[in-house]
């Protein structure tokens, strides 16, 4: 017969076995990998079931009828993609730029500090202060009101930080001997950064220019404050649009009707697919390009 | 000390060089002949690697690296205050110890010097034919004419060290450094190599640093002998080898240590 105190020692072996703590942990990691899996299936799996059934060729290419209760959204689709575009080239080449200064300029200066710190400070200012501050701005001071270029800049501020930070880590990526033999060859700094230092950063920083749209596309807050709600073809940059992500947030305050609730489900789910295929060609360009690199040794 | 009758290509005085507050090479004095293999030896960490790049100036991309002493090129200071590092770059190559091809093509590889030099006109021809000369003088041309526009990497890592040879031949340098170039490769292709630089001292004053004492016995007419940052004994390789007046210098090289 096992004694208790037996059984106790027993216990207390198990509990402290390191095999123990490594199924464990196995088991507590495990769980919280298939929880995130749920969450995210759960989410996206409610809205696509909710939407899908709305999504037909009219929807993406009527005019809403009825405030949106009815018809398409094709305004809302190119609101979308024309503040996309507009944040995209205002910020493309300004976030690209300082990411090359701060890697490969800036070195210990003082400002790179600063400049970083201020980029990731940005990222992390809640969007309707952007807004806030969009709708003052542009709107008001600069006379440009509701409009695409109001809310393409104030989306081009936002994605500012994102796009630097992947520009650094594509730039920093770049084997140092590409330099090396580059500098030894007699090239200048700018040779080197803009003939050999960019052209393998590119893939890097084409994802991070993605990831930035996919974020553009989703944002509500500052572009209800900037571009307005318009539910028109835009026929110029100072047109007022209502951006997909708007649509829907509009549609879903408003009083409850079939028509309407479709809708906000049917423009959720072409959101969720554009940002799905935003991430996974940024995916598919940046594994193409690093299995091209492993290749070389 | 110096050889009389001999021509000098680079003469180095007193040169220091510090890593922040690590001196990594102490008091070095050297004279580096023109059209001769000069060949840099000594165990890990002896800042053989460090004395090199200290003579195309590779050393000044290194955050903390700090040089003092005077080498001439030519009589000239390079690091006088009137003189760039991208000039002297252009006028003393170097090879590296692994293989750097850039991600580009064969031929887009040998024509990156010539193209950030200026020093191609516009007919494509005369490009195609300084490609061609280099691709010939790194003995390579022959493996690769007909794929110049295969990408670099699908060379074998022998070939991808000739074409960095290649590279470095076409802007025509006075000087080449050679940091290791065979220290990745196979003892087939170092022999190419190792051919290769006795091709090349009619041409070019060659300085190789080498951690293989066989190698620089093979190919060097001078040997400098380093140890923790000092530069032990420099003299002709035959008698570096065969009668070295240092008791360090023949621990080292009867394969005492290192």
């Amino acid at each position: 017969m096992i004694s208790a105190h037996e059984k106790i020692a027993e216990l207390t072996r198990w509990v402290t076995s390191p095999s123990t703590h490594e199924k464990t942990a196995r088991a507590v990691m495990w769980a919280s990998g298939l929880t995130v899996l749920a969450i995210l299936l759960v989410i996206t799996g409610f809205v696509v079931i909710r939407g899908i059934g709305a999504i037909d060729l009219e929807f993406i290419s009527a005019m809403p009828i009825a405030g949106g209760r009815e018809g398409g959204i094709l305004p809302m689709i190119v609101g979308t993609l024309c503040i996309i575009a507009i944040s995209t080239i205002v910020a493309t080449p300004v976030a690209v730029a300082s990411g090359i200064y701060l890697t490969e300029y800036a070195g210990t200066h003082p400002l790179s500090k600063i400049v970083t710190f201020g980029a990731e400070w940005l990222a992390g200012i809640p969007s309707i202060i952007f807004g806030l501050f969009g709708f003052a701005f542009f709107v008001v001071l600069l006379e440009w009101g509701f409009s695409i270029l109001s809310g393409g800049m104030i989306l081009a501020c936002m994605i500012l930080n994102e796009t630097i930070r992947t520009t650094q880590e594509a730039i920093k990526a770049v084997p140092g001997s590409y330099r090396e033999a580059s500098y030894a060859l007699g090239a200048t700094k700018w040779q080197t950064v803009s003939r050999v230092v960019l052209p393998s950063a590119a893939p890097g920083i084409l994802t991070g220019v993605i990831l930035g749209i996919g974020r553009a596309a989703g944002e509500t807050a500052a572009i209800m404050l900037t571009a307005g709600s318009f539910m028109a073809l835009p026929t110029s940059l100072f047109s007022s649009v209502r951006p997909m992500s708007l649509h829907v947030y509009l549609l879903a305050i408003a009083e409850i009707h079939p028509g309407a609730v479709a809708r906000a489900f049917g423009t959720a789910t072409l959101l969720i697919l554009t940002v799905l295929i935003a991430n996974l060609s940024s995916r598919a360009i940046k594994n193409y390009y690093t299995r091209g690199l492993r290749q070389e040794r | 000390m110096s050889y009389t009758g001999e021509r000098l290509k680079i003469v180095v005085r007193n040169l220091n060089v510090y890593y922040g507050k690590t001196q990594a090479l102490k008091d070095v004095s050297l004279d580096v002949q023109a059209n001769k293999v000069t060949a840099v030896i000594g165990p890990s960490g002896c800042g053989k690697s460090t004395f090199i790049r200290t003579l195309n100036r590779m050393n000044d991309i290194i955050p903390g690296a700090r040089v003092e002493g005077k080498i001439t090129l030519e009589g000239q200071d390079i690091y006088g205050n009137n003189v760039s590092a991208v000039e002297v770059r252009r006028r003393v190559g170097m090879v590296f110890q692994k293989s750097n091809p850039f991600p580009k093509s064969i031929f887009e590889n040998v024509a990156y010097g010539l193209r950030i030099n200026g020093l191609i006109t516009r007919e494509s021809g005369s490009l195609r034919e300084r490609i061609e000369k280099a691709l010939a003088d790194a003995a390579l041309w022959d493996e690769v004419k007909d794929r110049l526009n295969t990408s670099a990497f699908e060379l074998s890592i022998g070939q991808q060290q000739r074409l960095c040879i290649a590279r470095a031949l076409a802007i025509e340098p006075e000087v080449i450094l050679f940091d290791e170039p065979c220290s990745a490769l196979d003892p087939i292709a170092t022999a190419k190599i190792e051919d290769l630089l006795r091709d090349l001292k009619s041409k070019y004053t060659i300085v190789i640093v080498t951690h293989s004492m066989q190698q620089a016995a093979r190919v060097s007419d001078l040997t400098g002998f380093f140890l923790l940052g000092e530069m032990v004994e420099y003299g002709l390789t035959s008698e570096i080898f065969s009668r070295p007046k240092d008791k360090r210098t023949e621990d080292y090289v009867t394969g005492r240590f290192g």
